[in-house]
């Protein structure tokens, strides 16, 4: 069982825990995952570790509710236990040390992902230009925590009720377009943001990292769930990854496997909340 | 002494119930039908039999005692060399074992060996109250890395030996393939769970959600006071064919769809792992996985479910009883048939699998003989669902991690005859160390290594 230590919503749909998990917290690195299970009969769910504390001994998840288990997890508070959580899982994300100036490109609730990684690279003295796409103001999440960790946050939403109207692609183009050198991208986000941040930096050349998040089971190198296409070849999110070249990851099909289950998870959806389909 | 040429008969539930529901398949013995099996032992000298078994059970002398109505002494025997014989009796390959050996076999059926194990294991499970002893500690601290067949018969030799062993499991439950791969309806996971406890009972301590070579590497481990390390963290990466249309929505693993309905529990109402839904399945592969998948894609509604396999039903890997059990419950094999791609719709999902027929010709490298295509034998099955039961490649997350431990071009660990890797003080043994293998070929490495074990540390 593992104590969630801290709960904080940080807007209608996205919440912050805190929790107790002395052994992931000693071994986390950014990019990695865990899994967790809310309680006896939940699934088994990938979440990416947004911060840890290696003397607390905790580990902080940023989730979106977008399904039952993510529901029933944020019904849970301050003082109550998650029956599982297995963790750090995935190869944590290579840092190129020789890097002068890299953007991170966040967008919706993978911002929660891209903060660890642009609080590790500003850390290391890289010049660090954080771009954080939402729908719009009033989902805006990590603005404190990103404007003390990088080196130029610029946020973004769709309909410009704050920040830089449009997507998070605009901006991006017109930081390069701007002068800016980048020796490299990464961007975490929904699926297609991710692929057309891909496309715009495949025009100019700059490796860009892309964080997948596929349909997983266990988590460990078991299943086989989480394959996805790199480069021609079959890779594996839990294990080879989460992190992969963005322009040579196969989208489409990512995005149709992902699709898997949905008639599945939105029936089970609107039973959790009392909605009859 | 019973002549009889043919077993006394397990009751079974009748095929066209049990296809559609996920209780247990085989009833078992009752006391009177065990003991008449009992009787047509003939107690050979030389113990034929003994030699078959990978852990050496005592065959014949808990066959006299189950014989003699002393049920809880045969319980006794078996458990002196096997600790988890209500599962043996169960998913052992029997015929290839023990009973392969029995000569009772050269002229009718040779004795239900499995059985008779079986009801053993069972009676003393419902009916007896048998209270497990911890031993006296010796001190020495053993870690086991991995829940499963290997990793508990090891936990368990070295717990009856007075070790004070630690399980990590990286699952939230011990068992391993018992739990996640083998099905309710072969293998009842209460009676996995059961078994488990008779060890916690010896004092053997299990710690879930703990994935070694991400969590702890095996070194962390043995600075935390462990003298020695068992690795029996089993099978890895299913693998695919290779052939177009492997990323369709409704192609998937054998080992995910069995997680999902096994571990997982998908095919309960109230649990929440979502399992894919399917009219019409392709099973490809012929092992013991390929089986338990076809037989439960059945019991999820399927109307159709084939096995398609490229060699002939001889050669098929897996146990006889699940092969006869699959025909019986309405599973339709393409024996000497192989995809070569999956079609699919605009909505990605798989409409149907293309296939080309086979024939056997010159014998491989495996003895077998080689299936070779039919030019222009090429036909459509029609399914929405295919489900790849063609062995795994072992995890990568120890070796990857762990400097010193040396493993071969498929990335099974190397160990010795004595289990022993090329790191000291760290043995291995199961899947992790053969490739997809067998339930208790994993319990007979896992035994040897408790053997070694236990001599290196008291000679250290």
């Amino acid at each position: 069982m593992f104590k969630i230590s801290k709960k904080k919503q940080l807007n209608d749909s996205v919440v912050l825990m805190e929790i107790e998990a002395p052994f992931i917290a000693q071994k986390a690195l950014p990019g990695q995952f865990i899994i967790f299970r809310v309680d006896e009969k939940g699934e088994r769910v990938p979440l990416t570790i947004a911060d840890y504390d290696r003397e607390k001994g905790t580990i902080t998840i940023i989730f979106q509710t977008v399904g039952k288990s993510t529901l029933k997890l944020a019904q849970l508070n301050e003082g109550d236990y998650i029956s599982d959580v297995a963790g750090p899982l995935g190869v944590a994300t290579q840092v190129n040390k020789d890097a002068k100036r890299v953007c991170v490109v966040g967008g919706g609730v993978g911002c929660a992902i891209a903060y660890p990684q642009a609080k590790q690279l500003y850390n290391m003295g890289i010049a660090t230009d954080v771009i954080a796409g939402f729908r719009s103001k009033d989902i805006v999440i990590l603005e404190d925590e990103f404007k003390a960790n990088c080196t130029e946050l610029t946020i973004c939403t769709d309909d410009g009720s704050y920040g830089k109207k449009g997507f998070v692609t605009n901006a991006l183009k017109d930081l390069i377009e701007s002068g800016r050198q980048y020796d490299e991208v990464i961007a975490i986000g929904p699926i297609p943001m991710m692929k057309f941040v891909c496309d715009v930096t495949k025009e100019y050349n700059i490796k860009t990292i892309v964080s997948l998040n596929p349909i997983m089971v266990d988590g460990t190198g078991m299943c086989g769930g989480c394959r996805v296409t790199v480069d021609g070849k079959i890779k594996y999110a839990c294990v080879d990854g989460p992190d992969f070249d963005g322009h040579l990851v196969d989208f489409k099909e990512l995005m149709s496997r992902n699709s898997t289950y949905k008639a599945y998870e939105t029936h089970e959806c609107n039973l959790f909340k009392g909605i009859k389909d | 002494m019973n002549m009889s040429l043919k077993k006394v008969a397990m009751p079974e539930q009748n095929p066209q119930v049990r296809a559609r529901n996920f209780e247990e398949v085989t009833l078992g013995y009752s006391a009177e039908m065990a003991v008449e099996e009992a009787k047509r032992c003939l107690n050979c000298k030389n113990k034929p039999c003994v030699s078959g078994c990978p852990v050496g059970v005592r065959i014949p002398e808990f066959i006299g005692e189950i014989a003699n109505g002393n049920f809880e002494k045969a319980y006794e025997i078996i458990t002196s060399t096997n600790g988890l014989p209500a599962v043996c009796g169960r998913v052992c390959p029997q015929e290839n074992q023990c009973e392969g050996k029995c000569v009772r076999g050269i002229k009718g059926e040779p004795v239900g060996i499995g059985r008779l194990e079986r009801f053993a294991a069972d009676y003393m499970m419902t009916q007896a109250k048998s209270e497990t002893v911890k031993p006296e500690s010796n001190g020495h601290k053993v870690a086991v890395i991995g829940g499963g067949p290997a990793g508990l018969t090891c936990a368990g030799d070295l717990a009856r030996l007075g070790y004070q062993v630690t399980i990590f499991e990286a699952f939230h439950v011990a068992g391993g393939v018992l739990m996640y791969g083998i099905p309710e309806f072969r293998l009842p996971k209460a009676i996995v769970q059961k078994e488990i406890q008779t060890l916690k009972d010896l004092g053997v301590e299990i710690m879930t959600n703990m994935v070694i070579g991400k969590v702890l590497s095996v070194d962390e481990i043995m600075e935390m006071g462990f003298e020695a390390v068992f690795i029996g963290s089993g099978a890895g990466l299913p693998k695919f064919m290779g052939i177009p249309g492997e990323a369709l929505i409704g192609v998937c693993s054998a080992n995910e769809y069995l997680t999902r309905i096994n571990l997982m529990k998908g095919y309960l109402e109230d649990y929440d792992t979502p399992v894919i839904k399917s009219k019409s399945v392709a099973v490809v592969g012929g092992g013991n996985v390929a089986m338990d998948a076809a037989r439960s894609a059945m019991r999820m509604g399927a109307e159709h479910v084939y096995i398609v396999y490229r060699r002939s039903e001889a050669e098929m890997p897996a146990r006889l009883e699940e092969v006869h059990h699959a025909k019986e419950e309405g599973i339709e094999f393409l024996t000497l048939n192989n995809p070569v791609k999956i079609n699919g719709g605009e909505d990605g999902r798989v409409k149907s699998m293309e296939c080309i027929r086979m024939e056997l010709g010159e014998p491989d490298e495996s003895g077998r003989r080689r299936p070779v295509p039919v030019e222009g034998s090429n036909y459509e099955l029609d399914v929405d669902t295919v489900i790849m039961a063609l062995g795994t490649s072992p995890n990568p997350l120890i070796r990857t991690t762990t400097s010193g431990l040396d493993a071969n071009k498929w990335g099974c660990l190397i160990v010795n005859e004595e289990m022993l890797t090329t790191k000291e003080g760290v043995y291995a043994g199961g899947d992790a160390v053969t490739g997809a293998a067998t339930v208790i070929l994993a319990m007979g490495a896992g035994k040897t290594a408790a053997k070694s074990i236990d001599e290196y540390i008291r000679t250290k």
